[in-house]
């Protein structure tokens, strides 16, 4: 049953082999709760009133469960539904953005022999390693000062269309696609955009999954970038809306409770449908760094 | 005229591109416009600003004054220590929680253990704002709030968690460690059944014990993984900014204000460009200074 030999006592005695697996499963599930009581309390709160009165106890369930929160949150702006949509169209295009260009690059960097391949790669591994405190300020001018693009898609999607981390990802997984393969499709006349299209992209579709998700729960979890560009809250994506929600009222304890679940439903959807892909992509970002 | 013909020829054999090099800067070509524009650039344009009284119009040279009255401000002194602080109390207590969770979870069979790293997992996925916002009211400091009932109902007296000095910088700290563990958790688990049984079987014939084995075998044959943890935790620790500027402003008293909230504040509600970027490029040598030597002292035997 034991899957490694680190846990090998008691192997003999199956009665506390059965002891000692409840015991650490017990352990387990208690931190669990642990880890999960805040997401559940913000589920199970936001269905509470929507004001709260004296003497009314805020209880872990609500006494009466009702959507008032909600109609709360969406009454606080004209906006609100279209925060949402507003993340939905940054986070999508973000997506398609880094599946093609960054797999397009890391195509080239690993697979084709190209001058100054080894030299721009290694910028771009440096770049990484920059936080990004020290780019927030020249970019928020370029984009707002220079460009003039502050409350616009174009502000909130050009800067992450293609992130350098993806680039990365793409190389080193295509890196690992045998060039022999590569190499004779060339001789039957397949061109690079052939090979790509043909051969690499139909052996990568893990890969390029992992990519898109992760990207996209970056982009859709991410605040601060949409709140240095945006004013107008016609342009809001939800993590800002939510923020000015939660800084214009300070007691409404149910309602931002339910700006917080709406935040998050999304993702908490596309997890359950897709949870293999969320799982691989942390092993696939860590082991090949 | 050969001689200056035969240099041009060779000049321009060395320079001809082959049809890989023009398929390759087509195929890089747009993430390497995009790179250079919204990353090279702010990166050069951070470390010119850094020397610059920035104005709209007009930015005045100002040679070192940023980074020297960097070093003048008491501020920078109490957000660097509030920063390391947190780094040293919140990167290896997430680190060991993760490894004792890998560890417990490692007896079970593979769909056991898949349904752990979701749980664990899953408090990850949510926005900073969103777990923010839920922490902000189990703090909450009126006897209303979730952890003063627990308190009260315990007979203790409540506390003021996130408005009082002394408990705000240990509840976001808290806070972290409860959030937080997910990857960690899934990356340790990668690691530990990538340890070959053979180890193992070796030492049950020598008679180890179930924490030798830990102590001999496991610990030494992570450390890869735990050093790759260690160097992108505090890295991600130095940074930190969601939990103080959603939950505390920095407040009270400063008492939470770490780097990457000086550095927010510094740029966006007092414009002083200059010195924000003054102080990110210190902040960019730091990060780049600690993961070599974490890379020296940990990494001599790690092979990547």
């Amino acid at each position: 049953m034991a899957s490694t030999g680190l846990y090998s006592q008691h192997r003999n005695n199956r009665g506390l082999l059965h002891l000692r697996n409840t015991l650490i499963a017990l352990v387990l599930v208690i931190f669990a709760a642990l880890a999960l009581f805040p997401i559940f309390y913000m589920i199970t709160s936001s269905f509470g009133p929507a004001v709260s009165t004296a003497g009314n106890m805020r209880t872990i369930f609500p006494k009466r469960w009702t959507l008032d929160s909600y109609v709360a949150f969406f009454d606080f702006s004209p906006y609100s539904l279209r925060w949402i949509g507003n993340s939905f169209i940054t986070s999508v295009s973000t997506v398609l953005g880094n599946v093609i260009f960054a797999s397009m690059a890391g195509y080239a960097f690993a697979k084709i022999p190209f001058k100054g391949s080894k030299f721009l790669f290694g910028l771009i591994l440096v770049a990484m390693m920059i936080p990004y405190q020290v780019t927030q300020v020249p970019l928020y001018i370029l984009v707002v000062n220079k460009f003039h693009m502050s409350n616009t898609y174009v502000a909130l999607i050009l800067p992450s269309i293609v992130t350098s981390y993806n680039v990365f990802l793409a190389k080193q997984f295509f890196a690992s696609i045998p060039t022999p393969l590569i190499e004779s499709a060339k001789l039957d006349g397949c061109s690079h955009p052939g090979i790509f299209v043909r051969i690499v992209l139909p052996l990568s579709k893990t890969v390029l999954a992992v990519m898109a998700i992760n990207t996209f729960m970056s982009s859709w979890n991410t605040f601060f970038w949409p709140f240095l560009v945006t004013s107008k809250d016609r342009m809001y994506t939800i993590q800002v809306g939510l923020k000015t929600f939660k800084f214009a009222n300070e007691t409404l304890f149910a309602p931002m409770m339910a700006g917080a679940t709406l935040s998050a439903l999304p993702m908490f959807i596309l997890f359950f449908a897709l949870q293999k892909y969320f799982l691989e992509g942390v092993t696939i970002g860590a082991v090949k760094g | 005229m050969t001689t200056s013909k035969g240099v041009s020829l060779a000049a321009r054999k060395r320079f001809r591109l082959t049809s890989d090099d023009l398929w390759g800067y087509a195929f890089i070509g747009v993430s390497m416009l995009v790179f250079c524009i919204f990353t090279l650039y702010p990166v050069i344009s951070a470390v010119e600003t850094s020397f610059l009284k920035y104005r709209p119009f007009g930015s005045q040279y100002i040679k070192w004054q940023n980074y020297a009255e960097t070093f003048k401000n008491a501020l920078f002194y109490k957000a660097t220590k509030n920063t390391l602080v947190y780094t040293a109390v919140v990167v290896p207590l997430s680190l060991l929680l993760a490894f004792s969770i890998a560890i417990m979870i490692l007896p079970f069979p593979r769909k056991v253990q898949s349904v752990f790293k979701s749980i664990y997992y899953l408090p990850g996925i949510a926005s900073g704002v969103a777990l923010s916002v839920v922490w902000l009211w189990i703090y909450d400091s009126s006897p209303q709030g979730l952890f003063n009932q627990v308190l009260s109902f315990l007979h203790l007296p409540t506390q003021n968690w996130l408005s009082s000095s002394k408990t705000s910088m240990l509840s976001l700290m808290f806070m972290a460690l409860m959030s937080g563990q997910g990857s960690n958790i899934i990356i340790y688990i990668a690691a530990l059944l990538g340890i070959d049984n053979s180890y193992f079987e070796a030492a049950e014939l020598d008679g180890a014990t179930f924490m030798q084995k830990v102590r001999y075998i496991v610990f030494p044959l992570v450390k890869p993984t735990t050093l790759f943890l260690l160097v992108t935790g505090v890295i991600g620790s130095f940074q930190v900014f969601m939990n103080a500027f959603m939950m505390t402003g920095g407040g009270p008293d400063n008492s939470t204000t770490m780097i990457g909230l000086l550095i927010y504040k510094n740029a966006f509600e007092y414009s002083k460009y200059g010195l924000a970027c003054a102080q990110a490029i210190l902040l960019a040598i730091v990060i780049a200074i600690i993961s070599l030597l974490q890379f020296k002292l940990m990494g001599v035997d790690v092979e990547y």
